[in-house]
């Protein structure tokens, strides 16, 4: 019954999607504006029957009722009740659902957010939104209907995918979806400016906290992402540049271009259609991501169960959306001319339309490889596999200049900058950042690798020169600074920090293979490791052998870690848990390989210094996202403006930059 | 001002095209590295005495399966009968290599599920396989008159694998002098 | 469909699982050989668990190629003798760094190009602003909307905040 009613929900969050959509959009066309009043309260229907759906096969999970094929595929009564919620959203349906969702809630969101705005513009956006939602339902309740029973019911389920066992699951996709989803709300607003012929500050000041969130929620979902794989795949890497991957980096390097193309837009009113351009761009990679994901035209380590026939559809959707987008792009944009003001090579906004650029490569040369083995395919080229040491090695030019600009970027002015007031800025940072560098390297891992200390002092030039645009903007008189400001040399702070930590870890990290016996020691990276043996541990829905390494340094014990190899009881899958040292300054990962005659294991052991910056990067940069987007002239301005009416967008005394 | 318009378009059109052209094909499927190129040299011990060598040399100037199957191999089972069919009715050789096998399980196997080969080449290193480039098991390679390799497929021999793709290639290569 | 879904996942549990299966003599290879064999597997696409290299594969044929390449080191091969070793049995998709050859100057130079045709677009941008005398004056296209374009900028000008129509 629940599961009816679920699917009950589905079809009538359809019909809301619809009244969301196409009543504004007459009332936009027709001019009646009580129609345009619609789309808020549909919206809010929409997202409450999305939310009755998704309860419905949460509850379906919890009580275990494996008459739904999808929980029967995806569960199992011994599985622990988190699991069984995370996997709600383990395989593709449930996470279809979740997609649908989170996109009523950014809806909901929006609805919220409108009585700022004016009424046609919020229908508007709220339209185009649920144009999208349309979209996905159909596609949902045609081909992918997570409620679909089965009779007989089997007695156990399937157990979830072993590999999904781990927190990361439960907080991750949510995390990373939002952040796919709420690049539509940039999308739904770059689609009301052309619809209405208006991309001006107010609009740039609407979009950009939007960008903002779904950036901030799309950076923690990454970087959740890389920790869980970090944990959960025991091969010691953080990024594997997997077709998944890819999929979500994109969005994520378009999206940063956007946040920066917008503060232009806003500050000087240029680059109008390029901004909105970037905005259809990183919403429609976000669907590229879901098309890659779902349709098995790549091999993934994390791919859904793949059905040509969705891949159909998904195509197709996007190639309307998109499509649909860009000729409505085609159709207005040359409203918003190009090169009316003067951009100078040395000024703030020279600078980030550089970083524009890089941004854009960064996420072509993604794309590129990722796709390049289909093109080899349908030229005739043969097969060929595209993977890590091409991306980091193409990756490394396009980005490094990045974060060198970076630096230097937060130092220009807008407008013009003297090249003698820009040096005298940036020496003191620059000489810091060599002298930190070494220092920090040299107490650590010891200065070796040229590659890696360059890398070192590029992420400490980041910090410095964030730290310098800090120091000196409160040296004045005014201590506190606008959450703008701060946030973004958060954000600025954070990639300097992933730089060091990526530097590091690739320039420093090993691993050694070894064969142990209980009883022996390895010395590696400084430390020795002690094998004391493994013991058998039963675990909810496995049994585990879990090994017990001691390790010693300098003679006195600094750590023990218990690697473990654990065999589902339902899918007789074998999954390594990796044991982990972590440290501000670097882990030792064990992981446990094949037991030999013996009592012999083929242990790996790897080396992964400052591996944890690489996350505490990502967490701050979305930290310092979190603190712009709390800052008070999006907030306060929107109240005065309720209250004032519409007639003060001019004033823009705060000076405040991005 | 028209480029900025023509280029994003073009570039969808492009992609959308790219990824409709992907949606037809399978990524996990591989053609062989040796297509039409000579088969790589297979001389192994036979599998019913260690003494006698297989070579694919033995089969100069004909039109041969190669058939890479083994014991453990669940999905081998379903295509005896096909291979057996098609080495009847288009009257070529089929030789197998049992690859990572044990002698005495690889005849029991023969002996419940039947016999389909004219040779069978012993592997018990899998070293013949690599030479191959075979990625799993069953795999069946059509070899040319002239010795080179004209077809892979991976998987199982199916009565529509055989009636559409294997046949016609053969009567095909057969009909070449 | 959903029986074939079914067969892709068994597939996939049965033959990908993550773990580790190490090639337990290479740890007799001395420390540089070792990183070298470490480096090569990480570079080698499994051919059965297709989304990772043969160091993170567990499948059986993943093992044979480690010892392979295990085997060559030993014997002195260099990595390219090694890496031709396996295209000639499994082609160029063996490799998951892509050879420079005719089928990846694209892929090579692609994104390359692109940062060079964005910094002449820019440039060209740039220079063409650095000749306008005054931030003031609007620069109108050739286009047929450059009158309207003006329009609008007026009408940002005076801070219209009323949607246009």
């Amino acid at each position: 019954m629940i599961p009816e009613l679920g699917h009950l929900a589905l079809i009538l969050a359809l019909a809301m999607a619809l009244v969301q959509s196409l009543w504004p959009l007459y009332g936009i066309a027709a001019n009646r504006p009580a129609y345009q009043q619609v789309a808020a309260p549909a919206a809010v229907g929409h997202c409450l029957m999305l939310g009755l759906a998704f309860l419905a096969l949460a509850w379906s999970f919890y009580v275990n009722d494996f008459s739904v094929t999808y929980v029967a595929d995806n569960s199992n009564t011994n599985l622990p009740w988190f699991y069984r919620l995370g996997a709600v959203w383990g395989a593709h349906e449930g996470s279809l659902l979740l997609w649908m969702m989170e996109l009523a809630l950014w809806s909901v969101a929006v609805v919220c957010a409108s009585r700022t705005l004016p009424r046609e513009v919020a229908s508007t956006v709220l339209a185009v939104m649920g144009l999208v939602s349309i979209g996905f339902l159909l596609f949902t309740l045609a081909t992918s209907n997570p409620f679909a029973r089965q009779f007989p019911a089997p007695a156990q389920g399937r157990d979830l995918n072993p590999l999904l066992q781990d927190p990361g699951l439960v907080f991750h996709p949510p995390m990373l979806y939002m952040g796919y989803v709420g690049f539509c709300v940039a999308f739904a607003f770059a689609i009301t400016a052309l619809i209405h012929g208006r991309v001006d500050a107010a609009w740039t000041r609407w979009t950009r906290p939007w960008t903002l969130a779904a950036w901030v929620f799309l950076t923690i979902g990454i970087t959740l992402g890389s920790w869980w794989a970090y944990n959960e795949l025991g091969w010691g890497g953080w990024w594997f540049w997997d077709p998944v991957e890819n999929a979500s980096f994109m969005p994520w390097l378009v999206g940063t271009a956007l946040i920066h193309s917008l503060a232009v837009t806003e500050k000087r009113g240029i680059f109008q259609s390029w901004t909105v351009l970037l905005a259809i761009t990183a919403f429609a990679l976000s669907l590229l991501g879901t098309f890659l994901v779902r349709s098995g035209v790549l091999v993934s380590v994390h791919a859904f169960a793949t059905d040509p026939s969705r891949g159909i559809y998904i195509l197709s959707f996007f190639a309307i959306v998109v499509g649909g987008s860009l000729l409505l792009y085609a159709a207005r944009a040359s409203k918003f001319a190009a090169g009316t003001e003067p951009v100078s090579p040395l000024s703030r906004e020279g600078l980030l339309l550089l970083n524009n650029l890089f941004l854009v490569v960064a996420a072509a040369a993604v794309l590129i490889g990722t796709l390049y083995p289909i093109l080899a395919d349908a030229l005739g080229m043969g097969r060929l596999s595209v993977g890590p040491p091409y991306f980091n090695k193409v990756f490394v030019p396009l980005t490094a200049p990045l974060v060198l600009l970076m630096g230097a970027g937060a130092a220009m002015a807008w407008k013009r900058t003297r090249p003698n007031a820009l040096m005298s800025r940036l020496w003191t940072p620059a000489v810091i950042a060599i002298v930190a560098a070494v220092v920090l390297t040299g107490l650590t891992v010891g200065v070796s690798g040229l590659a890696a200390l360059a890398g070192c002092v590029l992420g400490a030039w980041a910090i410095a020169t964030a730290f310098e645009e800090l120091w000196r903007r409160t040296r004045g008189s005014r201590w506190m600074l606008p959450r703008q400001v701060l946030g973004m040399a958060l954000a600025h702070i954070g990639v300097g920090v992933f730089v060091i930590g990526v530097s590091l870890v690739s320039g420093y990290g090993g691993e050694r293979d070894v064969r142990m016996t209980p009883g022996d020691t390895v010395q590696y990276a400084g430390h020795a490791f002690v094998f004391r043996g493994v013991d058998n541990v039963p675990g909810p829905n496995y049994q585990a052998r879990e090994a017990t390494f001691d390790i010693y340094k300098n003679d006195r014990q600094v750590a023990s870690v218990f690697p473990e190899k654990r065999k589902y009881d339902q899918s007789a899958q074998q999954m390594t848990e990796s044991g982990i040292s972590s440290g501000p300054f670097g882990d030792l990962y064990v992981s446990l390989g094949e037991p030999l005659a013996d009592d012999a294991w083929t242990v790996r052991i790897y080396n992964r210094p400052f591996v944890r910056w690489i996350w505490a990067g990502g967490f701050i940069a979305a930290f310092g996202g979190i603190l712009a987007l709390s800052d008070k002239r999006y907030w306060r301005r929107r109240r005065r403006r309720a209250r004032a009416g519409r007639s003060d967008e001019a004033a823009d005394g705060q000076e405040v930059t991005a | 001002m028209r480029w900025r318009v023509v280029v994003p378009v073009a570039v969808l059109i492009a992609l959308v095209g790219l990824l409709g052209y992907g949606l037809t094909r399978d990524p996990h499927t591989l053609p062989s590295a040796y297509l039409n190129r000579a088969a790589p040299t297979l001389a192994l011990p036979s599998l019913a005495d260690e003494t006698q060598a297989v070579r694919l040399a033995d089969m100069a100037g004909r039109v041969t399966l190669v058939n890479v199957w083994a014991s453990w191999c669940v999905a081998c089972r379903s295509e005896v009968s096909e291979l057996a069919e098609l080495s009847e009715t288009t009257d070529i050789p089929v030789v197998g290599i049992d690859y990572k096998d044990t002698r005495d399980e690889a005849s029991r196997w023969l002996r419940r599920f039947g016999n389909p080969y004219a040779r069978i080449a012993f592997d018990e290193s899998g070293s013949t396989g690599i030479d191959w480039g075979i990625s799993g098991v069953p795999e069946t390679f059509v070899i040319g008159r002239d010795g080179q390799i004209k077809d892979k497929i991976v998987g199982p021999v199916t009565a529509e694998v055989r009636r559409k793709r294997l046949v016609p290639l053969i009567e095909q290569l057969k009909a070449e002098s | 469909m959903t029986h074939r879904i079914r067969c892709f996942f068994v597939l996939l549990l049965v033959c990908c699982a993550p773990g580790l299966c190490l090639a337990q003599a290479a740890e007799s290879l001395d420390a540089a050989s070792q990183a070298r064999y470490h480096a090569l597997i990480a570079e080698l696409r499994c051919v059965v668990c297709q989304n990772r290299s043969i160091a993170e594969s567990d499948a059986p044929l993943a093992g044979d190629l480690r010892h392979v390449v295990e085997r060559q080191i030993r014997a002195g091969q260099s990595n390219a003798a090694i890496k031709r070793y396996l295209v000639d049995r499994y082609g160029d998709w063996i490799l998951y760094d892509p050879p420079w050859q005719r089928s990846t100057v694209l892929l090579w130079t692609g994104p390359f190009l692109l940062l060079a045709i964005g910094a002449l677009l820019i440039a060209a941008l740039m220079r063409r602003e650095r000749s306008v005398p005054s931030e003031a004056t609007i620069k109108v296209g050739r286009d047929d909307h450059g009158d309207r374009l003006g329009q609008i900028l007026a009408d940002d000008r005076a801070n219209r905040s009323e949607p246009k129509q």
